[in-house]
């Protein structure tokens, strides 16, 4: 067990978003990807995923503006929105777009609405909890840096 | 081994200067790595930079055939420095599609012994099947590949006809 108290605090931290499925094992593997040469890559992913996706949420947005609906254009927003969030690990999130997409596949245009709504909740809420968690890692220091064999 | 990131060129011994000796074993392998998504270029190119290979990564096929000099427009004499050894991509892309793409890489006398590994998010058989005919070396479902550490050995022995 960590004596720093800052260290336990993000650990406590980085469990309970896997506890509560926030996130699932693509983050660790992102984890593994860092090292001393790259302390900050996980934090440079999610940060590039945040400001790439939200082109698509938008554009998801306006095409949900435009009645009727264009199921097709939508699942084809979703699906890479889907991909990206699923590279992150971001594990509600993608469970909201797959909802969203077989929403779309079924025309159902309550649904899309729907599912839409509960995506942006949890997408805004792990970039709230993820912002927080790399705050503090910034200052601890990373927890997970991956130790390669050389 | 680079681990920086950067392009790393071999001096060798030889008069005319940089020069990649084909038969060098210790040469990195250089990877095309071609998707769209930004985020997933972004860790692909880690994953393998951190597998000791060196990385090109482009974001469509069209991008992918004019850096093989396979385009139509440039008419490149054939010699690039930058040989590439392996061509990751993903499949489901705007404009060209990976197997689009596998299927101009396969019909080049030049290039068709280059291995070209197709990712996708999607595991459908059929679509499996067809890259597979086509001659592709492998199928990986993602986001399963960024969990791979590739390390050089793995990545050489999928390279089995570039090295001669």
């Amino acid at each position: 067990m960590d004596r720093n108290p800052m260290r336990r605090q993000l650990a406590i931290m980085r469990q309970s978003l896997f506890d509560q499925g926030y996130l699932d094992e693509q983050f660790i593997e992102l984890e593994q990807l860092q090292d001393d040469a790259n302390p900050n890559f996980v934090e440079e992913v999610v940060t590039l995923y945040y400001r790439d996706s939200a082109r698509l949420i938008l554009n998801i947005q306006h095409a949900l503006e435009r009645k009727p609906f264009d199921f097709n254009k939508l699942d084809g927003y979703m699906h890479q929105f889907k991909g990206s969030s699923s590279s992150i690990g971001a594990n509600k999130v993608k469970a909201e777009s797959t909802l969203f997409r077989e929403y779309c596949r079924s025309a159902n245009a309550e649904g899309c609405m729907r599912a839409f709504q509960q995506l942006k909740k949890e997408y805004a809420t792990l970039r709230k909890k993820l912002e927080a968690y790399f705050q503090l890692a910034r200052q601890t220091g990373p927890l997970e840096t991956a130790t390669r064999p050389k | 081994m680079a681990r920086n990131g950067g392009v790393t060129w071999r001096r060798t011994e030889k008069i005319d200067g940089f020069n990649f000796s084909p038969t060098d074993s210790t040469e990195e392998v250089h990877v095309l790595a071609v998707d769209d998504s930004l985020v997933d270029r972004k860790v692909i190119e880690r994953l393998l930079r951190i597998s000791s290979c060196k990385v090109t990564a482009v974001d469509s096929g069209i991008r992918a055939l004019q850096f093989l000099g396979l385009d139509e427009e440039k008419n490149s004499d054939g010699f690039n420095d930058l040989k590439v050894d392996l061509i990751i991509t993903d499949y489901c892309m705007p404009g060209m599609t990976g197997y689009e793409l596998l299927k101009k890489v396969k019909e080049s006398s030049v290039f068709r012994e280059i291995p070209v590994v197709i990712m996708s998010s999607e595991n459908v058989l059929a679509r499996i099947d067809r890259c597979l005919e086509e001659g592709a070396e492998d199928f990986i479902v993602k986001p399963g590949i960024f969990g791979r550490r590739l390390d050089s050995g793995a990545v050489a022995m999928s390279v089995p006809c570039a090295r001669g």
